[in-house]
């Protein structure tokens, strides 16, 4: 089913407000009228702490806190709801793991994988916890097209691999990564498996049992979501054996000034007053992206990528980095402009009503890995339209103009 | 609020342009006897700032090495340009001016004295971009002071 672009940016009240060309994605989308309408009414009409108060409103502020556990769970197919916490973020839900996993998992002398494609919120939590623990932390390199090497990978494993955690999709390549033999090969080490998908859930279809991830971490707000809400999902045998990350309120069984029994999943990892407004959002988020289907979603995006890579290849001064087949991208395009530094290729886009990103996107080390500083980056979501990003491609092609060059 | 794009359609005019693709002051000055080097960690401009000032305070020559974005490289090209043959407090003056011009709080005499870097004036429009403009200067002063 094609997608009604109309329709769809008519539930946007965002693109009502501004005629901005909207291709930063990949830092946060835009939010649909039933999240903003999701959140507006819970706190207008159902705002109590939830868990704690013995009337009705509170309890109905945990009905809908749960509801949304469950939504999330159906969403990528976890076995069960207690499988879910809730965090602010991805990254807040790799520091978790971090701290709790590594906790249980990771001793003097073990080693921790990442890729070096990584965004830093995978990348500086278990550099944290390798200091930490006196482990190490070991990068796995990737291809010209961002997809790994399976031979590299196992290369790496060995006996005293504790934690592989790798991201789902790059945030600067956009490709999607190959999981499951990595996972396989994890597993028989008696290794765990993080998967980051703060970039790949939003724009793909996501099963956690099918994947055989032990953790995934993925943010609310780059999946039509509120900010300050985020998800991670750990399989509930390992997440019982972790220690709580933070410790306070609604998290225990009982207390006394001596000892402490600590909640079931998921409140173990929940603590203090949850953000239920933003949960409720992020069920609103899912319900909307299951009405238009992933597959459709996802459909519509590729359309747009190989537009965009198409109008951009017509450019001889852009260096696409990546793949040159627009079905690794996933909406993203992260590119150079020959002889324009990244900044001033944004900053003459922004004066031309143009949002895109310039810099390293979070991806320092892989920046340097590529031997480039920085670069600028299009990433493109479903309700993009065609006309938009031939805007964009139309003012790329004048850039090297305004900045002066001759040609 | 103002923006931008409200006031011209493209900040780099000509001025900026030339200077970033074509500098003047873009060289190694090996026997340089003042080396300070100014980074902007957020976007990368690394600039190396290479002066000579003789025993009156005057500086003599001036060079730069490095790179970044337009606005750091030319701004840092036009500087120099100002600077060279100016005595220590001129140059110290010169570059509290060009902070003053960029919150628009200067005289049209003082805007004078800036020459080429009033090509500067509109990061304003541009908050994000003004620790571009300003990383030669930046690195000026410390120099100097």
């Amino acid at each position: 089913m094609d997608i009604d672009k109309f329709k769809i940016r008519a539930d946007f009240p965002f693109f009502e407000k501004s005629d901005l060309i909207y291709v930063d994605n990949a830092a946060t989308s835009q939010k649909p009228r039933q999240v903003i309408e999701a959140v507006s009414d819970y706190y207008i009409e159902h705002n109590a702490n939830p868990y704690r108060g013995l009337y009705d409103l509170s309890e109905d502020a945990t009905g809908r806190y749960e509801h949304a556990r469950k939504r999330v769970a159906e969403f990528i197919n976890a076995r069960e709801p207690s499988e879910i916490i809730f965090t602010r973020n991805a990254t807040e839900s790799l520091n978790l793991l971090a701290y709790s996993l590594g906790e249980i998992c990771v001793n003097e002398g073990d080693e921790i994988i990442v890729s070096i494609a990584e965004h830093h919120s995978n990348m500086l939590p278990f550099r944290m916890l390798a200091k930490r623990k006196g482990a190490k932390v070991i990068y796995l390199e990737c291809n010209k097209d961002g997809s790994f090497d399976i031979e590299k990978f196992k290369g790496l494993l060995n006996e005293k691999t504790r934690i592989v955690s790798i991201t789902g999709m790059s945030n600067v390549y956009g490709n999607i990564t190959e999981v499951s033999s990595i996972v396989k090969l994890t597993h028989e080490k008696d290794a765990i498996f993080i998967l980051d998908g703060a970039q790949s859930v939003p724009h793909s279809i996501t099963d956690v049992q099918a994947l055989d991830v032990d953790f995934l971490a993925f943010s609310g707000h780059k999946m039509l979501g509120p900010m300050g809400i985020g998800v991670l999902y750990g399989k509930k045998e390992i997440l019982e054996r972790m220690p709580p990350f933070l410790q306070g309120g609604e998290m225990i069984e009982y207390v006394t000034k001596d000892e402490v029994s600590y909640a079931p999943l998921p409140n173990k990892f929940e603590a203090g007053t949850v953000n239920v407004g933003g949960a409720i959002g992020l069920a609103a988020a899912i319900d909307y992206i299951d009405g238009i289907g992933m597959n459709n979603i996802v459909k519509a995006e590729e359309e747009l990528t190989r537009f965009a890579m198409d109008e951009i290849n017509k450019n001889p001064y852009v260096e696409v980095i990546g793949s040159d087949d627009y079905r690794m991208h996933n909406g993203i395009i992260t590119f150079r402009i020959k002889d324009v530094h990244p900044h001033d290729v944004s900053s003459i886009c922004a004066s031309l009503n143009i949002a895109i990103r310039a810099g390293h996107h979070c991806a320092g080390p892989l920046h340097d890995y590529i031997g480039i500083s920085s670069t600028n980056r299009i990433s493109l979501m479903f309700y993009n339209t065609e006309d938009e990003v031939k805007r964009v491609t139309d003012a790329l092609t004048k850039i090297r103009k305004l900045m002066g060059f001759k040609e | 609020m103002d923006t931008l794009n409200s006031v011209s359609r493209t900040f780099y005019n000509e001025i900026l342009t030339e200077h970033n693709i074509h500098p003047f002051n873009k060289r190694d000055l090996t026997d340089a006897g003042f080396i300070k080097r100014g980074v902007n960690p957020s976007c990368g401009d690394d600039i190396t700032l290479k002066i000579n000032i003789d025993e009156n305070g005057i500086i003599t020559d001036g060079a730069y090495i490095g790179d970044g974005c337009a606005i750091s490289q030319a701004s840092c090209d036009i500087m120099l340009d100002l600077v060279i043959g100016k005595n220590k407090e001129e140059a110290l003056r010169l570059k509290e001016i060009f902070l003053r011009m960029i919150k628009d709080e200067i005289s049209d005499e003082e805007e004078e004295m800036l020459e080429e870097a009033v090509a500067f004036a509109d990061i304003r429009y541009m908050p994000a971009r003004v620790k571009c403009a300003v990383l030669g200067w930046r690195t000026l002063e410390e120099i100097l002071k």
